[in-house]
């Protein structure tokens, strides 16, 4: 308890921690933002509610961690990581979902939940589980007296997931194939009616949405860490932020991933390193909560 | 079906009872199973019948664990004392401490649970379908993450539970029977239960909320009092498991999510959700399959079974009890006339 207010007190006295551990949270969440638009794309077109989302990011990372070891460079590696993803998705898709989007929502969270636990362990076996990363000999910026520190990796990291989120936007706004996927989240049956083939949509869709969970967990092994069982916590991130922001609403998805970095970044400070997790999950709950406070103003309910 | 009911219940109760002496080396595979049964069967009190499913009953078990092992603890020494021995130190059981800690602790543990299914349950009955799934699996995770982080019980290392004074297969024995126990109560319970209007209102609530809601049915309540009786049960198989187990930590033991967490329902799915046979059923398939699999896909036998979980949601969802009602309906009391007309009688 001491410790806590200790960490507490810090914040009052070096105002300039605060803007450090902002700096930290909104890197990590950039992140957690990529993985949840992925979410809500998939939660939006098809009615999947994927809780192997996180372990997409972590079979990405792997695979961006294993090339690495093989002496290619990790900029390539997030580009394979969303090539081999591409195909990893449209496997899952075929396999599983796609013979799920027809049943109700609770198959499709317990059928995505066998597939978390399966990738998580065959991660565990091929890798082992021990904590990874892949080291980058970059420069460290320091600012207000070393205080702040921002590894270029990281910066570059969040760089690389805005640009590909612009790009992901830009394809959904201009392509034809983004159109078709706008058309059938309004309305599925209209869409088929017009003469699209909502199936390849949904196979698409979900290849994408597997695609840019695997470049973002790409992106996380330069500047972060990955194990084969940190999946679930990047799910529950993706399921806070979309939650919070709602369908279809990318500037809230966005700011949402900053807010759920930054929070998490102070809860692990005030509280320790060991309630990170923790925090993650209970700010799960908090936003449910409050989700649940306003529909029961207009008496209704989370559904 | 053609064996009369007291004929079949005799049987199996003489199975229950003889199964120990029968199969002695599996003593503690078929306190397992007991174990399953139990938590299938209160998962599907809310999941199966009244249409809640809920990802975090296991939040329920590991509670039941810490609590029982609280009061067992706390009854004799200090607890903080204790756990800092971690395991270490003398501190040393009568056989009556033993005893009232397990007959207590279980009790106890249960009670706890339907307090906190009290309280959880007002939280969360708002949240409907997958965000109720979603929410109550945070629970558990929050749950087991904290309980990992107090040093009070133990922190990540758990507890070590008092030993069994006296020989080791004579406390097999006592597990397995308390188990079974409380699992033949269980189902005398909820075959009680299920020919009451509580199962018609938990029904209501599966098949429409809003218009139970509408017919003057206090849904709350029913959904509350249903999910704190389920929790009771979960918490004082989760005590007894803490005397079975005699060390457990929070992360894989206690608050274990992906383990016995996911396998309460697919033990439901398997069997057939919303019927009183099909979790147990659903329960003894699930344990033979999955210790075939430990036993010869060893290495890869998590991958197995997290197939086995996508198999069963995919292309076997209504479980063996909802296939047979497909093939053979007349054994479930429904008559199908000649138009292909389905004429539901009072089903089983």
């Amino acid at each position: 308890m001491d410790q806590i207010i200790g960490n507490f007190q810090l914040l009052l006295d070096y105002p300039i921690v605060n803007l450090k551990i902002i700096i930290d949270g909104v890197m990590i969440g950039a992140l957690f933002a990529l993985a949840a638009y992925g979410l809500a794309l998939v939660w939006g077109v098809m009615n999947v509610k994927n809780l192997a989302q996180g372990d997409f990011v972590i079979a990405g990372g792997y695979i961006a961690w294993w090339l690495a070891q093989h002496g290619v460079h990790p900029f390539i590696g997030v580009v394979a990581a969303f090539v081999v993803m591409w195909g990893i998705g449209w496997v899952a898709y075929k396999l599983v979902i796609s013979r799920v989007i027809e049943r109700d929502l609770f198959t499709s969270l317990l059928a995505t939940f066998g597939l978390a636990i399966m990738m998580a362990q065959i991660m565990n076996l091929l890798f082992g589980s021990d904590t990874q990363s892949v080291q980058l000999d970059y420069a460290t910026y320091h600012f207000a007296d070393g205080l702040i520190d921002v590894p270029a990796a990281k910066l570059m990291g969040v760089i690389m997931a805005m640009s590909l989120a612009v790009g992901v936007i830009i394809f959904m706004k201009r392509s034809r194939m983004g159109q078709a996927i706008r058309a059938t989240s309004q309305d599925r049956r209209a869409a088929r009616v017009m003469g699209i083939d909502t199936e390849r949509v949904y196979s698409f869709t979900f290849s994408l949405n597997s695609a840019i969970c695997g470049a973002a967990g790409a992106i996380i092994v330069m500047a972060w860490v990955i194990q084969p069982f940190y999946g679930i916590t990047y799910s529950v991130r993706a399921f806070v932020i979309v939650t919070a922001a709602g369908l279809g609403n990318l500037p809230g998805v966005i700011a949402a991933g900053f807010g759920i970095g930054a929070l998490e970044q102070y809860g692990s400070h005030i509280l320790g390193i060991g309630y990170q997790q923790a925090v993650a999950v209970l700010l799960l709950l908090l936003v449910l909560l409050v989700r649940l406070m306003q529909q029961r103003r207009q008496r209704q309910v989370l559904r | 079906m053609i064996i009369p009911k007291p004929v079949l219940y005799i049987g199996l109760l003489a199975l229950t009872v003889a199964a120990p002496f029968l199969f002695p080396a599996y003593m503690t595979q078929l306190a397992t199973l007991w174990l399953m049964i139990i938590v299938a069967m209160t998962w599907d009190m809310t999941g199966g019948q009244m249409g809640y499913n809920s990802l975090g009953n296991i939040f329920f078990y590991g509670t039941g664990m810490y609590v029982a092992a609280v009061i067992t603890i706390g009854m004799v020494y200090d607890v903080r004392e204790y756990t800092d021995a971690a395991g270490g130190g003398i501190f040393a059981f009568t056989e009556g401490q033993y005893f009232t800690g397990l007959v207590l602790g279980s009790i106890g543990a249960g009670l706890f649970c339907a307090l906190c299914a009290l309280a959880v349950g007002w939280l969360t009955f708002g949240l409907r379908g997958p965000y109720f799934a979603i929410g109550t699996l945070g629970v558990a995770i929050a749950a087991g993450e904290l309980v990992s982080n107090w040093e009070w019980i133990g922190a990540g290392q758990g507890i070590s539970m008092p030993n069994y004074p006296g020989e080791f297969d004579e406390f097999k024995l006592l597990i397995y029977f308390v188990f079974a126990g409380v699992g033949v109560l269980l189902f005398i319970f909820l075959n009680w239960l299920y020919t009451t209007r509580f199962r018609s209102a938990i029904n209501a609530i599966r098949d429409d909320e809003d218009k139970a809601e509408a017919m003057g049915l206090r849904t709350l309540r029913y959904k509350l009092v249903s999910w704190s009786m389920a929790a009771f049960f979960v918490g004082v198989a989760g005590g007894v498991s803490a005397f079975q187990l005699i060390h457990f930590e929070p992360l894989e033991t206690a608050y274990q999510t992906i383990n016995l967490g996911i396998f309460m329902v697919v033990c439901v799915l398997l069997g057939g959700k919303g019927t009183l046979w099909g979790p147990i059923i659903g329960a003894v398939m699930f344990h033979v399959i999955k210790e075939v699999t430990w036993n010869y896909f060893l290495g890869w036998q998590w991958v197995a079974l997290g197939a086995i979980i996508i198999v069963t949601v995919v292309y076997f969802q209504d479980g063996l009890l909802g296939w047979l009602r497909l093939k053979k309906p007349e054994w479930f009391g429904i008559r199908v006339t000649k138009k292909d007309e389905v004429v539901t009688g009072p089903a089983e």
